[in-house]
């Protein structure tokens, strides 16, 4: 226990946040400098209209560019993850524009083919790996791309997987590609067209089509509540410690 | 024999019969030929405008990763990645004003000074394995088989990259020697098949590529032996539209250099892909009977 903690009511005492300067489409605020950069941008006085989405780092709706004093880099940070730093330019790039190619899933087929011909651009990269460079989540995007250009799209998929679609590397691309919408091309295809079925599923789905659980289902309709709630309460239950080999004694539904 | 490996983006779709077949001889040859974990596209032509270097970024990454994972040595197949990671390198080794530029602008990554070195199969066979290491290893000799081997430009243009000499190159001679095929010189053996120009120029890259065929079959070749995609996309695959517009063309056998060296180690078929090769391919070598029928089947 902190000895900075109220004996009487275990509350810690609330410490004045020191306020910093931030920088706010070039303009400066002071701001507490525990804030994220959303909730200092609010502090400041600007409301959220659009360009924040879930607050929690997921959706990829407020995406910010910022730089610091004395420095050449670009950073960048989801503006509701990132605290503030003091002397930070910082501007708010909810969204850019990115061509997202239309298709009709159903006629694919998982081929890289099919990409090229919807994303020709992919083919201008020229490895100059700014899109890695600006990721907020730290997804190998040069990766990816380069995966896909190789014809690998199970790679182009895992590698892109992190990837909260905030489009900050089309921003930064060379070759005017948008990297997002390619890689979520890649993982529906990977998903639908290149991933192993699970048999047992669709063994299960046959057996549910072929009406083999309606007999079970029809006597649990027709119970009346009481009756229901016994048939629950009662019912058979896998022990902690049964082995590979259990099998209840009803074994109608096997 | 341990050496690092960069495949290449059409290795691993449309020539697939370059990349497999390679690495099936490797094996047998006792040559671990390990792939770079992490790769990209390295630019597949090497831009000439001598200012030009963003395009160097891609090729001088790649041999970042190579120095990455302890390399000193990057073995290619396919030429046209050979020639343009040998150039790059090149850049990196002997222009340090270009050099600079360079790494400054890739301040991800560890800075790079050219020590890697880039080999194709070829003078990797040649200077580190050894024709003679080879021979013994070969099992079905390719005897009575008319190759001519196709350099095209990027073995040996320019002279800082070249495999061999650039006016009289032997080296791929030398290899197809080894096998035990009878090899077929040409004069044309060293001009280019038209290259990406196909995709602007297709007629007149035709005709080019429709010229080299018919000079090799007018010195008596069965078949090519080429080390590179566009040159099997416009030496290979193009010759359906040859035949039938030029006077006397006719299917002329196109196989990487691989391939043919797959075949004399005695490897089965299976290993070479020849369903990626003109049908022809797979023709002659059950005609010659260098290939099992039945596992050709």
């Amino acid at each position: 226990m902190s000895s900075t903690t109220d004996a009487a009511t275990g509350v810690k005492p609330q410490v004045a946040a020191k306020m910093i300067p931030i920088f706010v489409m070039g303009k400066k605020y002071e701001v507490p400098d525990s804030l994220t950069i959303m909730k200092a941008i609010e502090y400041a006085g600007y409301k959220y209209i659009r360009g924040c989405g879930c607050r929690g780092g997921v959706c990829g709706a407020c995406s910010t560019v910022y730089r610091k004093p004395g420095d050449y880099k670009i950073y960048t940070g989801l503006a509701c993850q990132t605290v503030v730093e003091p002397n930070m330019y910082l501007t708010q790039l909810p969204f850019y524009p990115a061509i997202r190619a239309t298709y009709n899933f159903e006629d694919l087929q998982g081929r890289p083919e099919e990409i090229y011909e919807l994303y020709p651009e992919v083919f201008r990269c020229v490895a100059c790996n700014a899109c890695t460079k600006v990721c907020p989540m730290d997804v190998q995007v040069m990766d990816y791309i380069a995966a896909i250009k190789r014809g690998d799209i199970k790679a182009a998929a895992e590698i892109s997987f992190d990837c909260i679609q905030c489009g900050l590397c089309a921003s930064r691309c060379f070759a005017e590609t948008p990297q997002y919408h390619i890689a979520q091309l890649a993982r529906r295809l990977n998903g639908a067209y290149l991933t192993p079925r699970a048999e047992h599923l669709a063994t299960m789905v046959a057996n549910i089509e072929a009406g083999r659980y309606k007999t079970g289902l029809e006597e649990l309709k027709a119970m009346n509540a009481e009756t229901l709630r016994k048939t629950y309460q009662e019912r058979e239950l896998e022990p902690a410690t049964a082995g590979d080999d259990w099998t209840p004694k009803d074994t109608r539904y096997l | 024999m341990k050496i690092g490996y960069y495949p290449g983006c059409t290795l691993k779709t449309k020539a697939r019969n370059l990349e497999e077949s390679a690495l099936a001889a490797l094996k047998v040859l006792g040559v671990e030929a390990v792939e770079l974990p992490r790769w990209n596209c390295c630019g597949a032509v090497y831009s000439l405008a001598d200012d030009d270097l963003i395009h160097l970024i891609a090729p001088v990454r790649d041999l970042i990763r190579a120095r990455e994972s302890g390399h000193d040595t990057l073995l290619t197949l396919c030429s046209m990645c050979y020639n343009t990671l040998a150039r790059a390198n090149d850049i990196m080794k002997n222009d340090a004003e270009k050099a600079k530029t360079i790494n400054m602008f890739m301040d991800e990554e560890p800075d790079y000074d050219g020590s890697v070195k880039v080999v194709h199969m070829l003078d990797f066979m040649r200077d580190q394995y050894g024709w003679d290491k080879l021979k013994e290893k070969v099992k079905v000799p390719l005897n009575g088989f008319k190759v001519g081997p196709y350099y095209g430009c990027t073995l040996l243009r320019p002279k800082e990259v070249a495999l061999d000499k650039v006016d009289r190159p032997i080296i791929f001679r030398e290899f197809m020697e080894t096998l035990g095929a009878e090899v077929i010189d040409y004069p044309m053996a060293t001009q280019c098949c038209g290259s990406y120009q196909v995709l602007g120029a297709p007629d007149i890259t035709l005709k080019i590529s429709h010229d080299i065929i018919r000079d090799a079959l007018a010195h008596g070749a069965e078949a090519l032996a080429l080390t590179c995609p566009l040159c099997d996309f416009n030496l290979g695959k193009r010759q359906d539209l040859m035949i039938g517009k030029f006077d006397g063309a006719k299917d002329m056998p196109a196989f990487y250099f691989t391939q043919l060296l797959a075949v004399a180690l005695g490897l089965p078929v299976e290993a070479c892909h020849f369903d990626l090769n003109r049908s022809s391919a797979l023709g002659i070598l059950k005609q010659k009977g260098l290939i099992k029928e039945a596992s050709a089947a």
